[in-house]
């Protein structure tokens, strides 16, 4: 074998166990998904083996899941703003510390130590009735009896934001980490400000991950239905509740697999658009 | 013929010249393969079985069940029982669904739907009900009921029954107003944002068949019983989804009414929450069984089911559960607790518990399940 052949090989060989995982875990599971979609479920919960088009119709056509489906891509833009705009001071104070940048990012890291579920349970302590929040006010004299702050649309924002906060500073922090700061040190002396030079360097160079991170964290909150079941009111389901009830509650596994393709194929072409205008290149420069 | 016996004949015919030598390596090579691939399957599928898997509600009742029945048990026969839990019939069925054969193996099921879909589904068993004599202290018709559905046969053995009623925080609603109000106070404007519901669908529209003042069973005016569950929507604070939740929403007060199980809402009582419970005339009855999923280890399960139906086992576990036990008060005696619990009936004879009807609701459900997530969700 030449060498030439050889070396063309090897990328191959090494990524060979990373492309099964993704062949057996991602691709093989979709196949499944995308054959149950046009199974059909009979009244007795079992399966009708076949080719229909009737849940792909439904899914389709159903103002419902569209309009279900709208509010999901809402609520995970806003979620995504807040994170941007809450995460990106953080990240820049995390990157421009001196010598506590490690325990900084540990602390970042830590809520990851605890579940996902129990964080999100946590705002019911805090916002609750008899929650933190309302105890405080209470013993303050500010209010005479407890907000009802709970099960909203607000709530299931927080949780989100609470929930994918961390990712977006991550990025935002890889990305800021990897400027030469002697950048802005240049900016100034050619008689920038400070926020000039923030605004006219180091933002611009960080976009990547800023970028990064806004798509981690809208594909990630619009794929969510634990936060909306947990923090949410009788009418703040996302759109992976409707799978969720598909499947479980209804036992209609192929309209769930219809829904959840259906998800998968927004999401993918959300990505796509944002490849487009901002390019993978970039993203995985952000990404690290 | 065992395999010596079969090498022995296969032999001889290689001797005589009725197969070639290489026909008979081939035979002799693919035999050894064969046993070299089974075995080890083989010695796990032979195997004394070592451990049962249960699955129930979690929360208290679930420690009462590992508490009272299966920790004793496996002190006595060596077989370990793993407790699983679920949300919902429906969720665990989907699990069931998902699983393979002997991967879930007993499960407590609530109500006789839940029974027929299972049955329905091909996930049924035929016990041998010669292994568990302590049937016989069995309420007889919590055991008819199931028998009817899988043709005089059982797939499961009763256990307990409750009701699905409404619990009340005294603090903000009095008894008297219950009263009056019944089931009607799951729709009233005064207490919007203070009211709970569970979100299932039965149930859903089992309490607005009561608001619109029609039989549970028999519906014939579905349009008022989706403008109802939708009055109730809009008034609710929050669908809540597991015991746990109840609980804690009631305990918190982040709800002063709602339909809650009959034992949950005696465990907040009895840890001093003052939360009343009332069965609205026609209030959700239902009995709860161990259905053994098909493919389970019998013997085992068996003997399992026979452990806790004893009626030691079975009274601490209801008074563990606060749920009555499905034994007849008139053949046992169920000692002092249990006559206290929401939903006990001193007489056997639960006359005074409406029932879900399977072919009512199975026969409704794709149509009404879909309809009811819809308006769940502002629809």
């Amino acid at each position: 074998m030449s060498v030439e052949r050889r070396e063309a090989r090897q990328p191959w060989i090494l990524l060979s166990p990373a492309l099964a995982a993704i062949a057996l875990l991602l691709f093989v599971p979709l196949v499944f998904i995308l054959i149950y979609s046009f199974w059909l479920r009979t009244a007795t919960g079992a399966d009708q083996i076949g080719f229909f088009l009737d849940n792909w119709q439904e899914a389709l056509s159903d103002r419902f899941y569209r309009d279900i489906l709208l509010g999901t891509l809402k609520i995970a833009l806003i979620t995504t703003i807040a994170c941007a705009l809450m995460g990106y001071p953080a990240a820049y104070f995390i990157a421009r510390s001196r010598g506590n940048k490690a325990i900084l990012l540990l602390l970042l890291m830590l809520p990851f130590w605890v579940s996902y579920i129990i964080r999100t349970m946590s705002w019911i302590n805090i916002l609750g009735v008899s929650g933190a929040v309302n105890s405080i006010l209470l013993s303050l004299g500010i209010i005479n009896e407890p907000i009802q702050m709970l099960y909203n649309e607000t709530t299931v924002i927080l949780g989100l934001v609470h929930f994918l906060l961390p990712f977006m500073i991550l990025n935002v922090f890889v990305s800021l980490d990897g400027i030469d700061e002697t950048l802005e040190d240049a900016s100034n002396s050619l008689g920038a400000t400070k926020w000039q030079s923030f605004l006219e360097v180091t933002l611009p160079l960080s976009l990547p991950g800023l970028a990064a991170g806004g798509l981690l964290c809208f594909v990630l909150g619009a794929g969510t239905y634990i936060t909306p079941l947990i923090l949410g009111g009788p009418t703040d389901a996302m759109f992976a509740n409707l799978v969720y009830e598909a499947i479980i509650t209804q036992l209609n596994w192929p309209l769930g697999s219809a829904l959840s393709l259906m998800l998968l194929v927004v999401l993918g072409t959300l990505v796509l658009i944002y490849n487009r205008y901002l390019g993978m290149a970039q993203l995985m420069k952000g990404l690290g | 013929m065992d395999d010596t016996k079969r090498y022995e004949r296969l032999r001889e015919r290689y001797m005589n010249g009725d197969l070639d030598r290489r026909k008979f390596l081939g035979i002799l090579g693919a035999a050894g393969l064969a046993y070299g691939v089974q075995m080890p399957f083989a010695r796990h599928a032979l195997a004394a079985v070592e451990e049962v898997r249960f699955d129930g509600w979690g929360g208290v009742v679930s420690e009462a069940f590992r508490k009272y029945a299966f920790d004793p048990y496996t002190k006595k026969t060596g077989v370990k029982v793993v407790d699983g839990t679920f949300g919902g019939g429906d969720e665990y069925l989907s699990r069931v669904k998902a699983s393979q054969p002997g991967e879930y193996n007993i499960a407590h099921l609530s109500g006789v739907f839940d029974y027929a879909r299972y049955v329905n589904l091909d996930l049924g068993s035929t016990l041998d009900e010669s292994k568990i004599p302590n049937l016989e202290y069995v309420i007889p018709k919590l055991t008819e009921v199931f028998r009817k559905v899988t043709d005089g046969k059982l797939s499961c053995v009763p256990y307990d029954y409750g009701t699905t009623g409404l619990a009340y925080n005294r603090k903000y609603i009095s008894d008297d107003e219950m009263k009056e109000k019944g089931a009607k106070i799951l729709i009233d404007e005064k207490y919007k944002g203070k009211i709970g519901g569970w979100s299932d669908w039965r149930t859903r529209i089992w309490y607005a068949s009561l608001q619109t003042g029609q039989d549970p069973n028999n519906a014939t005016d579905m349009d008022a019983v989706w403008a109802a569950i939708r009055t109730n929507r809009d008034l609710l604070l929050k669908y809540w989804t597991s015991g746990a939740e109840l609980m804690s929403l009631l305990a918190e007060e982040e709800i002063y009414v709602t339909e809650g199980w009959s034992g949950r809402i005696y465990a907040l009582q009895e840890q001093g929450h003052d939360i009343g419970y009332m069965d609205p005339p026609n209030g959700f009855g239902w009995q709860e069984c161990l259905f053994v999923i098909k493919g389970s280890p019998m013997a085992e399960v068996e003997e399992l089911l026979n452990f806790m139906l004893a009626p030691e086992t079975s009274i601490a576990v209801a008074e563990g559960q606060n749920y009555p036990p499905a034994l007849d008060p008139q053949k046992v005696d169920l000692g002092t607790k249990i006559p206290k619990l929401p939903a006990f009936d001193p007489t056997g004879s639960l006359a005074g518990l409406t029932f879900a009807d399977p072919a009512y609701w199975n026969g409704h459900e794709q149509e009404w399940s879909k309809e009811f997530g819809r308006i769940q969700k502002g629809y």
